[in-house]
């Protein structure tokens, strides 16, 4: 699978994202400035993380109108897999690609630490290789990664089944104590209303590898290699139809 | 006609809306208290932001403001904006 990483002035996760889906997962990955207008042949697009021109105005504001961002809407609106990370997640948020906005943590505080999530849904292309009641151990670094949403967004999101991930405590529970900034619903990443489209504050890239103590990261890739092999989030629409349902693996 | 240009400065202020967690002001407001100020209220923290402007139409520069406002100055999800060019 072919896989096109945006490096914006100030991303610094881009390099970790290219190592995994490289190295440790055997797929195409290239780097993609910010000034090209064009994704290219890519089968994927992953936004990483860092902090994209400073976080100057607000996270991810300045970056969304990079050129490649026209791109990026323009693949997705083609239905292409888009998943971003951190403050790719931020952007795609500012873009209007996923509704809703980041804002800092409730503690104030940047944290930065090992989170455990759970996997609302296995119905999307980011999230079908991900065991039912697997928890997923994954580290966060933000300052700004309170979800929030009004309550019509909210509303729509609970009813797509739009919200992907949630910060749980180690047993599972949903507490205030394991929601690390304060997120609406617990809220660690959520997909757009066509699926194609995903963004999480944990690193997945981060927890690929057994020498660094985790390897939960992987299932997220995976789900998407999966995905795409499958292929049926890239069939035409018809305009004003829905879009195919993802499968769920049995 | 010689239209003469003009130096303008546009003064916007950007606060959360309302229903967002403002936890920020939260804290300052903590502060005065604890500092002993009386009668303090919820505070909320916000941006301002100066603009300088050139040009002779003051509803166009007044139009492209609001428009940048709303597309990248501010984010409506989150934000309320309001300014005034002097």
């Amino acid at each position: 699978m072919k896989f096109a990483v945006l490096q914006f002035p100030g991303s610094n996760c881009d390099q970790d994202v290219v190592h995994v889906l490289r190295n440790v997962l055997g797929q195409q990955a290239q780097l993609l400035w910010h000034k090209e207008s064009s994704v290219g042949n890519t089968d994927a697009v992953v936004i990483p993380g860092g902090f994209s021109y400073g976080d100057y105005l607000r996270t991810g504001a300045i970056a969304r109108f990079s050129p490649v961002m026209k791109a990026v809407q323009n693949f997705a609106a083609e239905g292409g897999l888009v998943l971003g990370i951190c403050n790719g997640f931020q952007i795609l948020c500012e873009a209007g690609l996923l509704p809703g906005a980041l804002i800092r943590n409730r503690s104030l505080q940047f944290r930065c630490e090992h989170v455990f999530l759970k996997t609302a849904t296995k119905d999307s292309p980011f999230t079908c290789e991900i065991p039912q009641e697997k928890l997923l151990r994954l580290p966060i670094a933000h300052g700004e990664g309170c979800y929030f949403a009004d309550e019509e967004t909210l509303a729509k999101l609970k009813q797509g089944d739009q919200i992907l991930w949630q910060y749980v405590d180690a047993q599972g529970g949903m507490t205030e104590l394991a929601n690390p900034n304060g997120s609406l619903n617990s809220i660690a990443g959520i997909c757009n209303e066509a699926r194609n489209v995903a963004g999480l504050m944990p690193h997945p890239e981060r927890a690929s590898e057994v020498i660094l103590g985790c390897e939960d990261g992987r299932l997220i890739f995976e789900s998407l290699f999966r995905a795409f092999d499958r292929q049926d989030h890239r069939q035409p629409e018809i305009a004003g139809s829905k879009p195919l349902p993802v499968e769920v693996a049995a | 006609m010689f239209l003469e240009a003009f130096f303008m400065k546009a003064k916007i202020i950007i606060t959360p809306k309302k229903a967002v967690l403002d936890p920020q002001g939260k804290t300052v407001q903590n502060a005065l208290e604890h500092m002993g100020y009386g009668g303090i209220g919820a505070v909320r923290v916000g941006k301002y932001l100066e603009v300088e402007l050139t040009g002779n139409d003051k509803s166009s520069l007044h139009q492209q403001i609001d428009d940048a406002c709303h597309k990248i100055l501010s984010n409506p999800v989150i934000e309320d904006y309001r300014f005034e060019i002097e």
